[in-house]
């Protein structure tokens, strides 16, 4: 039995083909059968055809994230796979990479291959396992990248913890290159960072909290933009925090050096500040910077330097931010407020427009880590993200779907709301209006 | 305007010099009180206070419960040593369970900074700041000011150098607000390893003297910090050593100075570290003193926390806590 959708009258934007403009898309047994002004023409009549008016909204690619935490297996208290992958779905995200400090640690090809089969189940999102550098992410062994790849593992990482060996770091990128995989880098200079708790500044000097500089992160960074040119790999720097790390980027593209990066919402739109009253919710790893820090990051977002946006969605529990501001875990929820947050920070306020956004949030990302998605066009798996770019509403967190509350927008005005999501032609999410 | 402290004193930096100074002048009625034979007044009759001491301290922990005492309020002390995520039960159980006995104030010291903050956002009762982490410890910053205020008679102007271990110390915190909210001037000194990276911008500015000569030129005071023996295991001096020889006060130092310098420091003292004996116990320091004041200082703090006038302390030393309910006898003592 055949299955088809209608998209009719959205505004069209899809910078792989370099669209934009009002068109409607027919999605026929789930891939993009067509798309243009007059397919609702030749659509109608079509038996079973299902219908969704999007005047007024955006359709674009599906939203892809590489950097989320769905805490399965070993933490299913406080995300799973399922409710991570209904979490990106309700965000307009239609695949994610799930990041492999699980526990156990995602480091072998059984481990890889229990996240695809839990996916696999939750009908939403599509879930893309990233696996470990190292054995147990101990910073030691190489973990074996080819049976991970075999089973389905789209990068490796040992994110959460930094790769403090800069001889296993240029291991992982030379081995990494057999399977044309990233290796996706937390950086971070492990002594400098050491029981830090957030910037390392004016605030963190009034607070009293230790503070984690700027190099930190920076160092690391450079290590492995020097890295990759020396082994000719492909190295991915996540959640880039800094002005510093900015320019050191840039510094590797100008020399086609194979780095590529992204960086979270959180840090496009919020500073140090955000922690005064020691909030629990505004401390995470990489922490929040300063108002300097957020220009030279959306300008970066702006001019390609990183290439795109990630949410480092990452659940905890109530209890566990409900603590002393030191002893608090790191890391905040991502996904279903990462397009209203860029919407809000980035394109309301001029720095970007919507085209670039789902360059940054759907096609780079596809691009950079080789997944399927991140385009329209004609044949492709029917990944669709339809959203409203000018809908208001209050973050409340608890109507999301993740299993986390840890966000620091809670109760802020965001403008941007998906309204539909489709993971291969099949409605994943539908905001109710 | 309202000069009230609000429900809790978690910090110097959210007060403003009026409040400071008031606390100071409320505080100089109750020191007389501790000069008495019999020590104690009904001021706080009935009211209860926990001492919640989830970090060893000897010294605020007694000053804390005599001024407690001599007000004649009833105190339980609970100590716990090392940090609540070792002890089991969180902060917030601590604090529920706290509330649930009806409770009317916590003084709280903990190894966490924001912790008094955390527990004053979650109770209803007044919250006591005792030190927490490396964030503030309000009450020693207040002794830090009376004490210069009984010296040099004022507080605007005078020259305050904060020695030692800036990075790590609650107590230069409190004492660098305090002073700055006062209009006193504020400098540091210390090796640059244990000084905040944005030092020089706190508090809309603070001198840094790269020397401790240079400073002890420039100064009217010092306040001298306790170098933690840890510093130096955690790398951040070469030893004690070393530090004494450097940054220490000593008497060869202080003769030197242009005029006489005070001397303070919060305790307790590493001798012969950042502190020489014969200054430690020389004529200039008032370490002592602090020591004194910081009772009074307690009773001024709990008395304005749990409601009392200052303009009433002097009348309130001799009866109950004034709280507008039309005594107002003592007025024109």
């Amino acid at each position: 039995m055949t299955s088809a959708v209608l998209l009719r009258g959205g505004r069209v934007i899809d910078p792989s083909q370099s669209l934009n403009g009002v068109a409607d898309v027919l999605i026929v047994d789930g891939k993009i059968e067509a798309l243009g002004e007059r397919v609702a023409n030749d659509a109608a009549g079509r038996h079973g055809l299902e219908t969704i008016d999007c005047a007024g909204l955006v359709v674009s690619p599906g939203f892809v994230d590489v950097h989320c935490h769905l805490r399965e297996p070993g933490r299913e208290d406080v995300e799973t796979i399922a409710t991570g992958a209904r979490a990106a779905a309700a965000g307009g995200f239609t695949a994610v990479c799930a990041m492999p400090n699980t526990d156990p640690v995602t480091d072998n090809q059984a481990a890889v291959g229990f996240i695809i089969r839990q996916a696999s189940l939750a009908n939403a999102a599509r879930v893309y396992p990233i696996g470990a550098i190292s054995l147990g992410q101990k910073g030691e062994a190489l973990a074996e990248f080819g049976e991970m790849v075999g089973a389905g593992a789209v990068a490796v990482s040992d994110d959460g913890k930094p790769v403090a060996s800069a001889h296993l770091m240029r291991t992982a990128l030379e081995y990494a290159r057999t399977f044309g995989i990233p290796v996706a880098d937390h950086c971070e200079e492990p002594t400098l960072a050491a029981a830090g708790a957030m910037n390392e500044g004016l605030v963190s000097a009034r607070l009293g909290l230790k503070g984690i500089p700027s190099e930190a992160e920076e160092i690391m960074a450079i290590r492995d933009i020097l890295l990759a040119r020396r082994t000719m790999g492909h190295v991915h720097l996540c959640h880039m925090s800094t002005r510093g790390s900015v320019e050191l980027i840039r510094w590797g593209k100008d020399r086609g050096i194979g780095v590529t990066a992204e960086v979270c919402p959180h840090h496009l739109s919020l500073t140090e500040d955000a922690v005064e009253g020691y909030n629990t919710n505004a401390k995470m790893n990489p922490p929040l910077r300063t108002a300097d820090d957020v220009v030279a990051l959306q300008e970066a977002v702006r001019d390609g330097t990183i290439d795109l946006i990630a949410t480092d969605h990452a659940p905890h529990h109530y209890d566990a931010k409900e603590r002393e501001f030191a002893d608090a875990p790191n890391g905040i929820i991502g996904l279903e407020t990462a397009l209203a947050v860029n919407i809000t920070w980035l394109v309301a306020t001029g720095v970007i427009d919507l085209p670039l956004l789902v360059e940054r949030m759907s096609c780079a990302p596809a691009r950079v880590f080789k997944l399927p998605g991140g385009t329209l066009r004609r044949g492709s798996p029917a990944d669709v993200t339809v959203f409203d770019p000018e809908s208001s509403w209050i973050v409340e967190p608890s109507r999301f779907k993740s299993k986390g509350r840890n966000t620091p927008y809670s109760g802020r005005t965001l403008t941007g709301r998906t309204r539909y999501t489709l993971v291969g032609g099949t409605m994943v999410h539908r905001e109710p209006t | 305007m309202t000069l009230s402290l609000g429900k809790d004193l978690l910090g110097l930096e959210p007060l403003s010099g009026e409040q400071i100074k008031l606390i100071l002048d409320t505080a100089e009625p109750f020191k007389e009180i501790s000069e008495r034979t019999i020590k104690k007044v009904p001021t706080l009759r009935g009211a209860t206070i926990v001492n919640l001491f989830f970090e060893a301290s000897t010294r605020t922990r007694i000053s804390f419960e005599f001024a407690e005492k001599r007000l004649s309020a009833d105190t339980v002390n609970v100590a716990s040593s090392g940090s609540s995520v070792a002890k089991g039960e969180t902060l917030v159980d601590t604090a529920r369970n706290l509330e649930a006995m009806r409770i009317d104030m916590v003084v709280i010291r903990h190894g966490a900074s924001g912790a008094a903050q955390f527990l004053a956002e979650r109770i209803e009762s007044n919250v006591i700041n005792a030190g927490d982490g490396t964030h503030e410890h309000p009450t020693q910053g207040l002794l830090d000011l009376l004490t210069l205020r009984d010296h040099f008679k004022r507080l605007e102007g005078v020259r305050v150098c904060i020695v030692g271990d800036v990075l790590h110390s609650r107590v230069a915190r409190s004492c660098i607000w305090g002073l700055k909210r006062v209009g006193a001037e504020v400098a540091v000194c210390g090796p640059r390893s244990l000084l905040p990276s944005a030092i020089e911008e706190l508090g809309g500015g603070v001198t840094v003297f790269r020397r401790v000569e240079e400073a002890i030129e420039w100064a009217d005071a010092l306040n001298v910090l306790r170098l933690q023996l840890e510093r130096m295991t955690a790398g951040y001096i070469p030893s004690l050593r070393e530090y004494n020889r450097v940054f220490g006060i000593t008497r060869e130092r202080l003769e030197r100075a242009p005029r006489d310098v005070l001397i303070l420091h919060p305790g307790p003292m590493n001798r012969g570290v950042e502190i020489d004996s014969d200054v430690a116990d020389g004529p200039f320091s008032v370490i002592l003193d602090q020591v004194t004041n910081g009772v009074a200082i307690r009773m001024a703090v709990l008395y304005m926390l749990s409601g009392g006038r200052p303009e009433l302390a002097e009348a309130a030393k001799g009866g109950k806590r004034e709280e507008g309910r039309g005594k107002r006898g003592g007025d024109d003592d």
